[in-house]
């Protein structure tokens, strides 16, 4: 009976000791657990960060404000709107203090001055991360909850591009990879579509190959299928990687899909008695082909503009009935070339080809030996062709430009993770995959079809930046929140000046309206600002208006009949709101008011450091020159100007001098002064 | 302290020299002297690669260059090299592209090779990295001061410098600049130079700048003046 009934007690004994003494244990245990949560709160990371910011602004001058401005425990930033919930602040805690300049321990640096505030917009939103996370490892890197770890700081100007879609002056590599996407045409095989719907465009303008056996030889394609930076560096066109056969097949196709346009195969005019063997490149300068073509010299250096193609080996390349037609009148091949019309005589025609077949590389073409072209070879050209995307770029008789060759790229800087196959060794990241992705495509497989391009470092950051600015959040934002870019324009004047101006391809170095480059001045109120008879005489011959400038208006040799044409519709068309042509006289000023204005121009404003109007005095070298701003400017043109010069032409670098109407006015009459000597 | 280093350098070439497979540093010569070819000195941006290699040269003591000598690359936190180590080339130089750190300021880099006698030699190269406001303030330089402030002509730009009677200061010139407040170069950008009794051939563009592009231009020109800007900063009475 006894052993019976201590059983029991004897098991719980065993199991759980005296009932008072477990009970004890379990109360201790009990207590211990309770106490776990405060103690994790007490030793977290940011206790510890906020305990060394008061120890490091303790032995520090101005302390006592420092102390003043900290907040103890964990801090937040919360804007509902943007669903903005950040608490980086809790370690950094010295973001705001100017005076901790110096100190270059994170988490206590302060923030570079940006234009905004982390009040306005909080943390995550430019440098990414997990904004809610109050532990190191949670907010910087990536965790199974959170794949969007902290932005490596060489691509932070992506965030700016998020809400500001115009180009802003302190995000260079930003606004430099935004031209790269255009430039290099990568907008041709993958669509990226903006907020607002439209998709970016690219400006490369890669030729036709409709007529390609016209311009060159089946020879010179196959070496610059092969390798195009080999025939010119600056070339965009990338390397495709192409065996020989590949290449062989591809450019039998393209010469056999070719067809001739009339005029291109007339024979060369070569004229034997060429007057000086130096005429050719003189032509070349004085035509200031350069403005636009890049030629590599003997340095290796490049030298020239961008907006057409190198030319350090264009004998090799063009075929001279080719180049004669094209140097005559290029819009006959290409109606919407770039290039000028420049009117050339068949003299001048005959020099520049001359000039430019003799720029040749007997190395390009030396070991391309094409033997004729066979049925399959051309049949499997074609299919190399539809299957590389040629057509994405390049106009192609028979073959449609493909849709969507490649993958769409328009949210790619929020694309998940889990979506990307990273290569071995490689850093699970956004910024690394796009850049490795950019910098060898083919590294991830050697079946992809995306070619090799040439970028240097610099630009590949560039490109990433741009392209990690495509983030959900750029299209989801409030329209209120973002800055809108300049809508592109596609002016385009009318009648049969707006004919002529195409054929001279002014919107190839003048805007008008929004449309147009940036080389030369921007005309859009150019009937406000110059007299009528400059303007005909400057289009008949263009003299420099900057002595300092290298590139300068060409001499299109146009004739009477398109020169009053021309100069009509700019003089009537292109004038300002602002103000009327004709409200100020052109002469007739009193002598007096004249001469204060001459005081004004030497002492109180001192324009002679840029312009000048006395060539034997003055040597200012900027603007452009004043010696017969009389004969040019029309007078209310001047005044206004005077005025308010960024009015007239947003972006000019002449300062506005907040001048008064007095100064302003015996400035006016003093320049209207200079007038054009009349020839004797 | 000098062994500590070589040390250093040392386990550094051997670590850097295993870690890669296939490329084992061959170290075959040394030199005597390390001196910079080219990259120092320049201006570049926050977190970006330079634009220049920086390019170091080992010589020995007759003044030629050694070739396959070590030499190894170090900077403060967050700057990186491309490589960081190697041996020179037939020309006895040795090339890396650098990348600078995420702070704004002036960058010392430290370049090092070995004696024969194991003794390191050191270069001492400067390099500075423009932010935000810098990068806006670089950028205004180069539109509205640089014509004149630059003596130094380009192709595509000549400097005005030259036609002006009074000569303006080149950002630079820290001995001249660095004497001048911050608010006395805000008054003379925004008031030109009569503002300050100087001359008026420096027109005023406080009327086409606005408060933050003229910020952002000090901040430039404090960054690139040489000798070195020192702000005097805030000084409170010490307790």
């Amino acid at each position: 009976m006894q052993s019976s009934s201590q059983n029991p007690t004897s098991l719980w004994q065993t199991l759980f000791g005296h009932p008072v003494r477990a009970f004890g244990v379990v109360s201790l245990l009990l207590l211990i657990s309770l106490a776990i949560a405060p103690a994790k709160n007490y030793f977290s990371e940011w206790r510890h960060y906020q305990k060394q910011y008061l120890a490091l602004v303790r032995t520090r001058g101005d302390a006592v404000t420092l102390q003043r401005h900290f907040h103890a425990g964990i801090q937040q930033i919360w804007l509902p709107q943007l669903g903005v919930v950040d608490r980086c602040t809790t370690c950094h805690v010295g973001l705001k203090e100017a005076s901790l300049s110096d100190v270059s321990t994170q988490p206590f640096r302060t923030h570079p001055v940006i234009p905004h505030t982390s009040d306005q917009f909080g943390c995550a939103m430019c440098h990414r991360g997990q904004g809610p996370a109050t532990t190191v490892e949670e907010a910087h890197s990536s965790t199974l909850a959170w794949e969007q770890p902290i932005l490596p700081a060489r691509y932070v100007q992506s965030s700016c591009g998020q809400c500001h879609r115009a180009a802003l002056i302190g995000t260079p590599q930003l606004n430099s990879g935004r031209n790269l996407l255009s430039r290099y045409g990568c907008v041709h095989c993958h669509t990226i579509k903006l907020a607002d719907g439209t998709a970016i465009k690219p400006t490369d303008d890669p030729p036709s190959l409709e007529h390609i056996a016209d311009k060159t030889t089946r020879e010179w394609i196959y070496a610059w299928l092969k390798d195009p930076q080999a025939y010119a560096v600056t070339a965009t066109m990338p390397n495709f990687k192409l065996s020989d056969p590949d290449a062989r097949d591809i450019s039998a196709f393209l010469i056999a899909n070719s067809t001739p346009v009339a005029g291109d195969t007339a024979p060369v005019n070569n004229d034997k008695k060429a007057p000086d063997p130096t005429a050719g490149a003189s032509l070349y300068g004085e035509s200031f082909c350069a403005s636009c073509h890049a030629v590599q010299n003997a340095a290796g250096n490049v030298v020239g503009g961008d907006v057409g193609p190198e030319l350090t080996r264009i004998g090799t390349k063009a075929k001279p009935e080719w180049l004669q037609a094209w140097v005559r009148n290029p819009r006959v091949y290409d109606p919407g070339t770039a290039m000028p019309h420049y009117r050339f005589t068949d003299q001048q025609v005959s020099l520049l080809t001359g000039y430019l077949g003799n720029k040749t590389d007997s190395d390009l073409l030396a070991n391309v030996h094409l033997d004729a072209a066979t049925p399959e070879q051309i049949a499997h050209g074609k299919l190399l062709v539809t299957e590389n995307g040629c057509a994405s770029c390049h106009a192609i008789s028979g073959i449609k430009k493909p849709d969507n060759f490649a993958p769409e790229l328009t949210r790619i800087g929020s694309k998940p993770l889990t979506q990307v196959i990273f290569l071995p060794g490689m850093q699970h990241s956004l910024p690394d995959y796009i850049s490795a992705k950019i910098r060898q495509p083919r590294a991830f497989g050697a079946a992809l079809k995306m070619p090799q391009y040439t970028f240097a470092p610099a630009q590949i950051d560039a490109l990433t930046t741009a392209l990690l600015a495509f983030t959900d959040r750029a299209h989801d934002l409030p329209l209120a929140l973002t800055v809108p870019a300049q809508p592109p324009s596609n002016y385009q004047p009318a009648g049969k000046a707006g004919q002529l101006m195409s054929d001279l391809a002014c919107f190839s170095c003048h805007a008008i309206n929004g449309r147009g480059g940036d080389m030369a001045p921007d005309l859009t109120w150019e009937g406000s600002s110059v007299q009528r008879s400059w303007l005909q005489a400057f289009l008949k011959n263009p003299g420099t208006l900057r002595p300092a400038l290298i590139r300068r208006m060409p001499r299109f040799n146009l004739s009477d009949s398109d020169i009053t044409e021309l100069t009509d519709y700019i003089m009537t068309v292109y004038q300002t709101p602002a103000f009327d042509r004709d409200s100020m006289p052109s002469s007739g000023y009193p002598p007096a008011q004249i001469e204060q204005g001459r005081q004004l121009f030497y002492s109180k404003y001192a324009c002679q450091s840029c312009h000048i109007v006395d060539t034997k005095v003055d040597k200012g070298y900027i603007g452009p020159t004043l010696t017969q701003v009389g004969s040019r400017l029309n007078a209310a043109w001047i005044y206004h100007w005077l005025k308010d010069p960024q009015t007239l032409r947003p972006g000019t670098i002449e300062p506005n001098r907040n001048m008064n109407d007095e100064d302003a006015r015996a400035l006016t009459a003093f320049l209207t002064t200079l007038k054009q000597e009349a020839r004797k | 302290m000098k062994t500590r280093a070589m040390l250093i350098v040392l386990l550094g070439l051997t670590l850097f020299g295993c870690s890669r497979k296939g490329t084992p540093l061959l170290v075959t010569n040394f030199g005597t002297a390390l001196v910079e070819s080219s990259g120092g000195k320049q201006i570049g941006a926050t977190g970006m690669v330079l634009a220049q290699p920086v390019v170091v040269q080992v010589n020995d003591d007759q003044g030629t260059a050694v070739v396959g000598a070590p030499v190894t690359f170090s900077g403060p936190a967050g700057v990186s090299f491309e490589p960081a180590i190697g041996t020179t080339d037939t020309s006895g130089q040795f090339t890396t592209n650098v990348r600078l750190g995420g702070m704004a300021g002036r960058y010392q880099l430290t370049a090092r090779t070995l004696t024969k006698a194991r003794k390191p030699v050191e270069l001492k190269i400067e390099e500075i990295a423009l932010g935000y406001q810098q990068q806006v303030g670089f950028r205004l330089d180069d539109k509205y001061c640089s014509r004149c402030h630059n003596p130094e002509s380009t192709a595509e730009r000549v400097s005005n410098y030259d036609n002006l009677e009074v000569k303006p200061h080149p950002f630079t010139e820290g001995d001249t600049l660095n004497k001048m407040s911050d608010a006395d170069l805000t008054a003379i950008i925004s008031h030109g130079g009569p503002a300050l009794n100087k001359s008026a051939l420096m027109p005023p563009y406080g009327y086409s700048l606005s408060k933050s592009d003229v910020d952002a231009l000090i901040a430039y020109i404090r960054l690139i003046s040489d000798p070195p800007y020192r702000a005097s900063g805030i000084v409170y009475a010490q307790r």
